[in-house]
């Protein structure tokens, strides 16, 4: 550890202009997600929309693998659930997207950002990393 | 709110977590079916909120509790707990984020290459899990959480480390920076050495973020901190910031294998994250430590059920 204020070392001060960029797109995607989030389980449990799945049959489902309980239910894989948002337990996972979304979204405000300041090493890592949670998103390596 | 407020709070979660133990180890066998079913998801609510309350004064995320607990002793299969887990950390982080960002506590420079290797682990590592039978997936996170609370009770912290020396790579990549240490009054320049080691290592956390749906803040914080040198509360910071990507790459392999039930995740997720916001205004008031050895020996408990039980000798 350097105490700064002893040795006087320069130094790049504070969070960085794209760090805080990055915060401020994080924070309002995680309270528009937890939004969401909340109010579609509370339209689930209020049975405002028809579940797929009846709250009776939970019991019974809960229990198998996710392959089995997909199978069992008639719930869609993947992205297929897209075409099923008139489902109440279907539509309260929607939240639950929008979270996981959130991240890749705000990394794509750095790209810009990285390119403009000529910084190519984290240019390249950031591209990576939005490749990889976009290829993890696309179902292309985990849907049945 | 009081002190007393608190503790009343405190004791009432535990007194529910304790109310409902007999019922959820008597159904933890089966589906759960002779129950009316809205008591699972109210009981899971109640739990989740006690392990909030805890999981911040003992400083982890609660997600390395959630999955141990809840498939121990709840009647949901493994692969939507797995689902939950993963989004009640990735929930957690998500919250913590912007406020660490902005206060220099997590730093972006720092945590991107290793969000990178981490998540392409988290998809291995969640693409493993889902494929490899519940049983085993059962016995191995027993002994992985028996393994997390022996390196919580042995583990060594450093609050200012010393980097003689920063690595090529480290260098290379501008990680080194100020921030500005609020208890102690002063700014903290820090560097990193050993990033090539590191790389490596999170990579591996990633991986068993994936296959166990754990958060990765036990494993992430050392690293950083005992391995690269970073001052400890920022390796607590930027660690968080890490595991919103890795988590978020092995969520989604979930939620498109259908591995998320939103009557298992929600109330999970909400229930964590008051619980969480009540317990970091309980840090004032308990003493960390006895939080921790209380939280170690649930590990422990947790550890042992989810061994035994994929083993089959606790069915």
């Amino acid at each position: 550890m350097v105490d700064v204020k002893a040795t006087g070392r320069p130094q790049e001060q504070g969070p960085s202009p794209e760090q805080l960029r990055y915060a401020r797109v994080l924070d309002y995607g995680m309270k528009g997600g937890l939004i969401v989030l909340i109010a579609g389980f509370a339209a689930y449990m209020g049975n405002v929309l028809s579940p797929q799945v009846p709250f009776e049959m939970l019991p019974r489902l809960w229990g198998l693998s996710a392959s089995e309980y997909v199978r069992e239910s008639g719930m869609a894989a993947g992205w297929g659930w897209l075409g099923m948002l008139d489902k109440g337990d279907v539509l309260a996972l929607s939240g639950i997207a929008l979270l996981a979304a959130v991240s890749p979204l705000s990394l794509a405000l750095l790209v810009p950002a990285y390119a403009k300041s000529g910084d190519r090493a984290y240019l390249v890592v950031t591209i990576a990393l939005i490749g990889v949670l976009v290829l993890a998103a696309s179902g292309i390596l985990g849907s049945h | 709110m009081t002190a007393s407020t608190l503790t009343r709070l405190l004791r009432w979660s535990t007194f529910v977590a304790a109310a409902a133990w007999p019922a959820l180890s008597h159904a933890a066998g089966g589906t759960g079916a002779g129950m009316p079913w809205w008591v699972w998801p109210v009981v899971l609510f109640a739990v989740c909120f006690a392990l909030g309350l805890v999981a911040v004064p003992a400083g982890i995320g609660g997600g390395v509790l959630f999955v141990p607990i809840v498939s121990g002793f709840f009647p949901f299969h493994l692969d939507f707990v797995r689902g939950a887990g993963l989004l009640v950390a990735l929930a957690g982080a998500l919250a913590a984020g912007p406020g660490l960002l902005r206060t220099g506590l997590a730093d972006l420079r720092l945590a991107l290459p290793f969000a990178l290797v981490g998540s392409v682990g988290a998809i291995v590592g969640a693409l493993v899990g889902l494929a490899l039978p519940a049983a085993a997936v059962e016995s191995a996170l027993g002994v992985t959480v028996l393994c997390i609370a022996a390196l919580m009770w042995r583990a060594k912290k450093s609050d200012y480390p010393e980097v003689a020396q920063p690595d090529k790579l480290g260098a290379a990549l501008r990680m080194s920076g100020i921030f500005h240490d609020h208890a102690a009054g002063r700014e903290v320049a820090w560097r990193v050495h050993r990033t090539p080691l590191a790389l490596v290592l999170f990579a591996g956390i990633g991986v068993l973020a994936g296959v166990f749906g754990l958060g990765a803040g036990w494993a992430n914080v050392p690293v950083l901190n005992l391995v690269m040198g970073a001052p400890l509360k920022l390796a607590a910071g930027t660690s968080g910031f890490i595991l919103s990507f890795v988590d978020t790459s092995a969520a989604w392999v979930y939620i498109n294998r259908g591995a998320l039930l939103a009557i298992v995740a929600v109330p999970s997720v909400i229930g964590m994250m008051l619980g969480a916001f009540i317990g970091a205004r309980l840090l004032r008031t308990l003493k960390a430590a006895v939080i921790r050895r209380m939280v170690i020996a649930l590990l422990v408990v947790a550890g042992a059920r989810a061994l035994t039980k994929g083993l089959g000798w606790w069915t």
